[in-house]
């Protein structure tokens, strides 16, 4: 199959920026490095139309490095083509530059990055939590979280 | 001064209880108050096919005019703190009916945000099982708070400020 378009643009633009790309079942996945992201992204949306920002979203590899990604899945809405983009994030630096400046939408979905995942953004306006109660301390959709939180034994078995 | 010990058993204030009772349980007006699925069963046991109405049960969209919360469906630790305010905003005589297994143990909710149970937080005179509840399981838990309440003593002096509500078993 052939390459997807938005890849040779991307790479011919941020040709040291671009670390992977799959394809797998029609969907193009491109890792590029944490630095660029702001301007890869200003550049797939002004340059490449990819006006809408459906969901940015944190995965947890525990055991691997580097141990998070941020995927920011993009749809054009005049071609109607969508394209991710991921950014492999140390745990030691689990800092991204927020994208919010590019697509207004991304504010939230960092709040909630930033609330289950504990990946922190760069530069937002207004990073507090957005699902756990404000006082919550810990990141619960972390893999190493317990499943019953920090306070409870966790559970056994039925047959204790 | 005035009258300090309670009214006492005689036959006088007995059947005044029973009648202080016999109104309370009579017009039970639970909270609109919902929180997952529970809340759809709960409204489908208020409407036409089950009609609440006609035990006096009538649902009011203020804690003030409430005597009876129906805790239906899960309650999350984020969700806790605003059911507690809710109920100490409602009057005295209150009741608290935990409807579906959420509500009286977390259910298979066993997880990090979820109380595992609302008796950690408010305490609970009826709990209904089911997941959720069938109308009929909630008619039943309401039928059940009507003769716990009709089981009280003293209502009557309580309510006119001569000791307090006795609520034994």
């Amino acid at each position: 199959m052939s390459e997807h378009a938005a890849v040779g643009k991307l790479k011919g633009k941020f040709s040291g920026s671009v670390l992977d790309v799959v394809e797998f079942r029609g969907e193009t996945t491109i890792t590029v490095k944490k630095e660029d992201i702001v301007a890869i992204c200003t550049f797939m949306k002004k340059d490449l139309g990819y006006n809408f920002l459906t969901d940015l979203c944190g995965v947890d590899y525990l055991g691997k490095a580097p141990r998070f990604m941020v995927v920011y899945n993009m749809y054009n809405l005049t071609t109607k083509d969508r394209l991710r983009i991921k950014v492999p994030v140390e745990e030691s630096d689990a800092k991204v530059d927020t994208v919010s400046g590019v697509w207004g939408t991304a504010n939230w979905h960092e709040r909630e990055c930033w609330d289950l995942m504990g990946i922190s953004f760069n530069n937002h306006p207004d990073l507090r939590r957005i699902l756990m109660p404000a006082d919550w301390e810990g990141h619960p959709l972390r893999k190493d979280y317990p499943l019953q939180g920090p306070g409870r034994e966790p559970y056994q078995g039925r047959h204790k | 001064m005035g009258v300090e010990k309670t009214l006492g058993n005689n036959v006088v204030t007995t059947s005044l209880d029973k009648l202080v009772n016999w109104s309370r349980s009579r017009s039970l007006w639970p909270l609109t108050f919902g929180l997952a699925c529970c809340a759809i069963e709960m409204m489908a046991t208020g409407a036409a096919r089950f009609d609440l109405d006609r035990f006096g049960v009538i649902f009011r969209a203020s804690p003030r005019q409430s005597d009876c919360i129906v805790i239906a469906g899960t309650v999350t630790k984020k969700m806790a703190p605003v059911i507690k305010i809710l109920y100490e905003q409602m009057p005295e005589p209150k009741y608290i009916i935990a409807m579906g297994a959420c509500a009286c143990s977390g259910g298979v909710f066993d997880t990090y945000s979820v109380v595992q149970g609302v008796d950690e937080i408010i305490p609970v005179d009826v709990y209904i099982p089911g997941c959720p509840p069938r109308p009929e399981g909630l008619l039943y838990g309401i039928l059940k708070l009507q003769e716990k309440i009709m089981k009280e003593r003293n209502s009557f002096g309580a309510a006119i400020g001569i000791g307090e509500r006795i609520n034994e078993a």
